[in-house]
């Protein structure tokens, strides 16, 4: 065996303290309860206090931590029990009385309810594991791998299972070029979305003449509907700061920051508490590790402008100005932060960056297609039947993704569309879901990876809405900077919003396309670059369906309010039931002589109240598109 | 110093290295659009997104105002996807504009109506609606100038000339997205902020927002 380096001996000893500090944890029942902002939001604070309660009240021996998310969003919250002699058992969609029981039946009497667990963690005899379900089968976690496993406030959680080991084996004995190459040899490509090569990036900074270098973490994850990067920062922060650490060591920086949105405060708040513990270790500020590398971090929280994720905004909000981007080249490996050269990487790039340099470039370049070595980390929402957080391979289809990992869609609906990217990605069809995901397949479908969030979208979504609810949101996040992004985004959301109101024509159609495709071409930044993305591929893969709004005033989707009228089929319609007359907020429903119930269409607001307050042994309302279909309808109904 | 030999629209011109194609090809006398650049920025704004022009080995046009020459670079001034882009720019600027240039202070001396006259456009928002917002009443405060943001088009030529040529900061841009404007701090008349009249903003206005009284 080779001598161990100063500063792997330190780590040694910090190794040799987190291990015995955290052996005693394994003599009692142990409870881990998922409180990352989504299991929080769900009623894991409750969760937690209903157990130490209980525990308090029957006298059980038991510790409960928290730890961060599991990536299961649709069973929050979430609760792990690991009780000696048992395999540790996940369960999900805990409350109150499901703790009483826990408590009663498995920690004081050996009963797992296994009627409630959701998973094993273990392999065991009596309950399957996340491998044994396809989800598990699909996915393969990386960088998700000890998130909601670790307690993200504890640092010694994330030494014992070998965290900052790549740091010490770095500093101790490979040199700076060593680190650059290795992550080359990898091929890591950036995660916020561009799928930059890092190695590339961090070259261009290390060979800068100027001296003073940063390295900035970008976590101003503001795409609608993703939070990748929030639950990686708030379940495993030491993981990114390590990345971090070791990119600075390769680029020779003394400073870096994590750019977080004030809009995640728990985020903020672990990674704060991470880098306390972690210049209490040694591992941040001056001689880390004891040796002569020196390097800090600090946290700078966005004030919320989703076009600071962009890297020249970002760095002008963080020099104090307007948080607008800048004409590049320069690029900022040439003049970043403060005019110096600096790395701007994705949390999830960062996140990587630990577990390449343990395992080496080789193991990283197993997983995936070739051009996009390693796994995705996509948030699924929408109409997705298990919504949540999911690693899988590069390659992996999206028809995997959603019908495997995410189960299908909820409700057994028939699948539309999925909207991958965000609002600066594209919505595929049907025919796109064999495609494998990465980067550059993504691109010649007219979508982006972006940050990897997937809505899924299914046939009670309008096309032609949804295309007007990606585009408003980045027209309201304009920065209003350059022509083509303030008033071109602003005439595109106009003329989509008359086409949803009906009043579109097909002329405006062909404006539309042609103002998005300029738009994409002529804008400032990536924002507005990449903004008309969802029009263009609605208007490509759906464009049958913005026909149906122009030619015919009709939403098939009858999503679009001034396309549809809501009715009441008589022959469904019971005399017995005014459930609809009560749920109108506008009087608008009533009750005919006949006893039967209609609806005054002068006064209707289509609020889909009467609908969902139709009993279901009736469904008699029903929605009708375009509306001049309720003629034909009420002539034969009276 | 240095200088590169490069072509613009088939002629060939010498110009000083490092220097931005925009006013290579102004000096020579080849026109390209262009509102918000301005020579001494080291970093230009290229927020009007006019000065678009073609370039060889490259697929997309780029904005002339942040190429520096090259050595044997090909231009062209005017291509089909230069021309559509410009027109786009051109038509979106007019669609948040006041329209009434018989009226206008700057009529025949508007940097727009040169646009359109050199490009061939006509002076309206073409396909697009006239979006027909309300802004503040035009201020006279200052007895000296008028500033009317119905007629801006945030090219930033004045903020530069407040800011950094007199370096007086009476003036700046604000809010976000559509809402982006000129304006004092805190919006306060130009006469409650620290303008000194200079009236240099007023000579750097390329259009009808900012005129003498």
């Amino acid at each position: 065996m080779r001598n161990l380096s100063a500063s792997e001996t330190a780590y040694r000893r910090l190794r040799q303290q987190a291990e015995a500090k955290l052996a005693p944890l394994k003599d009692k029942p142990l409870i881990w309860i998922g409180t990352a902002t989504c299991g929080k939001a769900a009623g894991a604070i409750e969760v937690r206090e209903a157990f130490k309660e209980e525990l308090a009240k029957k006298g059980v021996e038991a510790r409960v931590l928290e730890a961060g998310c599991m990536g299961h969003c649709y069973a929050e919250p979430l609760a792990v029990i690991a009780k000696p002699g048992f395999p540790a058992i996940c369960y999900g969609k805990v409350d109150e009385g499901l703790v009483k029981r826990l408590v009663d039946d498995f920690l004081l009497h050996d009963d797992p309810c296994y009627e409630f667990a959701l998973v094993a963690l273990e392999t065991n005899d009596f309950f399957p594991t996340f491998s044994d379900f396809p989800r598990g089968v699909y996915e393969e976690k990386i960088i998700l791998e000890d998130c909601g496993f670790i307690d993200p406030e504890d640092i010694d959680h994330y030494i014992a299972r070998d965290g900052y080991v790549a740091l010490a084996e770095v500093l101790g004995t490979k040199t700076p070029q060593q680190v650059l190459a290795e992550i080359k040899a990898a091929n890591l490509r950036g995660r916020g979305g561009a799928g930059f090569p890092a190695g590339v990036k961090w070259e261009a900074v290390a060979v800068q003449t100027e001296k003073t270098r940063y390295v900035i973490c970008n976590a101003d994850e503001g795409d609608p509907g993703a939070f990748m990067d929030r639950s990686i920062l708030e379940s495993n922060p030491h993981l990114v700061l390590e990345g971090m650490l070791i990119c600075a060591y390769a680029v020779a920086a003394q400073r870096g920051y994590l750019y977080i949105r004030s809009e995640y405060p728990q985020a903020i708040r672990r990674v704060r508490t991470a880098l306390e513990q972690a210049r209490q270790r040694g591992l941040l500020g001056s001689s880390i590790l004891g040796g002569n590398f020196n390097f800090d971090l600090g946290i700078f929280a966005g004030a919320g402008a989703f076009v600071c994720g962009e890297g020249t905004a970002l760095v002008n909000s963080m020099e104090g100005k307007l948080g607008l981007p800048e004409h590049r080249p320069p690029r900022l490996s040439t003049a970043g932060l403060r005019g110096k050269p600096t790395v701007l990487n994705n949390v999830k790039t960062f996140a990587y960056v630990p577990l390449i340099l343990r395992r080496g470039a080789d193991w990283f370049k197993q997983t995936g297609t070739p051009g996009s070595p390693g796994t995705a980390v996509f948030a699924m929402a929408g109409k997705v039947a298990n919504p949540g957080l999911a690693e899988v391979p590069m390659g992996t289809t999206l028809r995997q993704l959603i019908f495997e990992v995410g189960q299908g869609l909820a409700g057994g609906k028939q699948f539309k569309a999925v909207q991958i990217g965000g609002p600066s990605g594209g919505c595929l069809p049907e025919a796109a879901l064999d495609l494998p995901i990465d980067f550059d397949s993504l691109q010649e479908a007219g979508a982006i990876m972006g940050s990897g969030g997937v809505v899924v979208l299914d046939e009670d979504d309008c096309m032609v809405r949804i295309a007007h609810y990606f585009l408003k949101f980045t027209q309201h996040e304009s920065c209003g900077k350059c022509t083509f992004c303030r008033l071109g985004t602003k005439q595109m959301l106009d003329i989509l919003g008359a086409i949803t109101r009906g009043e579109g024509t097909l002329a405006d159609l062909e404006t539309l396309r042609e103002l998005a495709e300029d738009v994409k071409a002529g804008s400032l930044c990536n924002l507005g670059g990449t903004a008309p993305n969802p029009v263009l591929t609605t208007l490509k893969y759906f464009y049958d369906e913005y026909r149906a709004h122009i030619e015919g005033k009709c939403c098939p989707a009858l999503m679009c309010p001034d396309l549809i009228a809501y009715y009441i089929e008589p022959l469904k319609c019971s005399k017995l039931c005014s459930a609809c007359v009560g749920s109108c907020p506008v009087e608008a429903v009533y009750t005919r002589e006949d006893g039967l119930k209609a609806i005054d269409q002068e006064k209707c607001v289509k609020c889909d109240n009467c609908l969902k307050a139709c009993p279901v042994e009736y469904n008699a309302v029903v929605k009708l598109s375009p509306p001049s279909l309720l003629q034909e309808k009420e002539g034969r109904g009276r | 110093m240095n200088k590169v030999k490069l072509f613009i629209d088939g002629r060939e011109l010498l110009a000083p290295a490092g220097e931005k194609l925009l006013w290579v090809a102004l000096e020579n006398d080849i026109y390209i659009p262009h509102l918000c650049a301005i020579r001494e920025e080291q970093r230009p704004s290229a927020c009007c997104r006019l000065c678009f022009v073609e370039v060889e080995g490259r697929k997309r046009p780029v904005t002339s105002c942040t190429l520096p020459v090259r050595e044997k670079m090909m231009v062209k001034t005017r291509t089909p996807a230069v021309d559509r882009l410009v027109r786009t720019a051109f038509e979106l600027l007019l669609s948040d504009h006041r329209l009434n240039c018989g009226k206008c202070p700057k009529n025949r001396a508007c940097a727009l109506q040169r646009i359109a006259r050199e490009r061939g456009l006509k002076l309206k928002p073409g396909r697009f609606k006239a979006l027909g917002r309300e802004f503040p009443p035009i201020d006279e405060s200052t007895g000296a100038f008028a500033f009317d943001r119905s007629r801006c088009v945030l090219c930033g030529q004045c903020v530069h000339a407040d800011q950094q040529v007199v370096k007086v900061g009476a003036i700046g841009f604000s809010r976000r997205g559509l809402d982006r404007c000129v304006s004092t701090f805190t919006g306060v008349k130009l006469a409650d902020s620290p303008c000194t009249r200079c009236l240099l903003c007023v000579e750097a206005c390329p259009v009808g927002a900012l005129y003498p009284l």
